[in-house]
């Protein structure tokens, strides 16, 4: 148990995935205008890698390793990533119409998202078992979430500021994310 | 480009620098960010990319009218998924050292956004060989800004270049550089630069736009529209 949370914990803020690992950058800097869909983005992306990392894991476990198909496993992981948001989406829209509509738009971005092909990877890199791939997974996530809405509110302020011109747009808000990946390195000094 | 250029050569032109993946589209942050610890693990990013985005184009460009509308975007990602996997073999067994430093952003090369963007916004209405032409530009634009960016990280961050030590002894190193903070502020740095000498970047429209934002998935839908038409006037 004490292995799953330190799972957790390392996925969401000692191996910062978008701040420490840069997956899922783009969405990062493209969704991070306001709080409320960074959050809804946050959501669909926890709940989609989460699936992902169990289905990737079982579909390894299960079918490539036992044929030696070893080297199939990127194919095979970004078209299940592709068919499960296909999934999700569709289940979605049948059953919660009202969460199907906050998270609507964005479901369909988390398909090229990399945070979730490199979870699914990365999980099998590190040779976790089912619970601990869908720890990380969740973990990971919830890291997204955290580092996307932090972005958000401090874009929210920076608009109103008087920024030198060449830098306003990308390159400052770049800046403010380098500034959150200084904070986010005093989570490794943290040991158990 | 008052001047009628030759096609294959506007399109070099266009991938290097007027429509730089990197600076100017914004595209193709992730693996950017990460592996521009060192010039070298820059230069074996982007050869990587190129390879494979030459031959996503060619193949995508040849099958272009027999692949349904419909399904094209999966066929494109398996197209790409396939040719990722040649190239991680490959790596795997001619470059190891390449291979070991890059690790997991090789399979990641499958959902970087220059290979579907290019299939999606070029290739896929275009002939093959303009196609190949503009996988080879965009690759090489790609490649040079990750050469950049490493290389001043690994100057600042480390002292050396391309491994050879260039910076004396007793200047010390900013160790900062050569952790995840430096990669966004060089970066940020860069596209300051590119803003202050008057190109254009896109990223604001591609950033701050609505329906673009997202980069990637997004962009084929809504964006690659904008990109199709900004190079059509090029």
């Amino acid at each position: 148990m004490k292995e799953l949370i330190l799972i957790i914990i390392a996925g969401a803020l000692i191996n910062n995935v978008v701040l420490n690992q840069f997956l899922g950058i783009c969405s990062f800097l493209g969704v991070s205008r306001q709080i409320k869909p960074s959050l809804c983005l946050g959501g669909a992306v926890i709940f989609v890698i989460t699936i992902a990392s169990a289905v990737a894991n079982l579909l390894y476990t299960f079918l490539l390793k036992p044929f030696n198909l070893d080297y199939m496993k990127t194919i095979v992981f970004i078209l299940i990533i592709a068919a499960l948001v296909q999934i999700v989406e569709m289940f979605l829209k049948k059953t919660s119409p009202t969460l199907y509509k906050a998270l609507g738009i964005y479901l369909p971005l988390i398909t090229t998202n990399c945070a979730v092909l490199g979870v699914a990877l990365t999980n099998v890199q590190n040779d976790y078992d089912f619970l601990q791939s869908v720890f990380a997974g969740f973990g990971t996530a919830v890291g997204y979430t955290i580092a996307i809405v932090l972005l958000a509110g401090i874009r929210s302020r920076i608009r109103e500021e008087d920024i030198p011109k060449p830098f306003r747009g990308a390159p400052v808000v770049l800046i403010a994310a380098a500034l959150m990946s200084v904070a986010f390195m005093g989570f490794s000094g943290i040991t158990w | 480009m008052s001047k009628k250029m030759n096609p294959s050569l506007e399109r070099l032109y266009n991938g290097i620098i007027k429509e730089n993946p990197t600076l100017v589209l914004m595209l193709g942050m992730c693996p950017t960010l990460a592996v521009s610890t060192q010039a070298i693990n820059g230069i074996g990013m982007g050869l990587s990319t190129t390879a494979v985005l030459i031959l996503s184009n060619l193949i995508i460009s040849l099958l272009r009218k027999v692949i349904p509308d419909e399904v094209r975007l999966p066929a494109y990602i398996v197209i790409v998924a396939s040719l990722v996997t040649v190239t991680e073999l490959l790596m795997e067994g001619f470059l190891p050292s390449v291979y070991e430093a890059l690790g997991i952003y090789i399979p990641l090369i499958v959902v970087n956004c220059i290979i579907l963007g290019r299939a999606e916004a070029y290739a896929n209405k275009n002939k093959p060989w303009l196609s190949v032409m503009d996988g080879l530009g965009m690759g090489l634009g790609f490649t040079l800004a990750l050469t950049l960016a490493g290389l001043v990280r690994e100057v600042l961050g480390s002292g050396t270049a391309f491994g050879v030590q260039v910076l004396p002894e007793s200047v010390p190193p900013i160790g900062i550089f050569a952790q995840p903070p430096g990669a966004f502020l060089v970066i940020a740095f860069f596209v300051a630069i590119m803003n202050a000498i008057g190109i254009k970047t896109r990223q604001r429209k591609l950033v701050e736009s609505d329906g673009c934002d997202g980069g990637c998935a997004a962009c084929q839908a809504p964006c690659e529209k904008k990109t199709a038409k900004g190079s059509e006037n090029a």
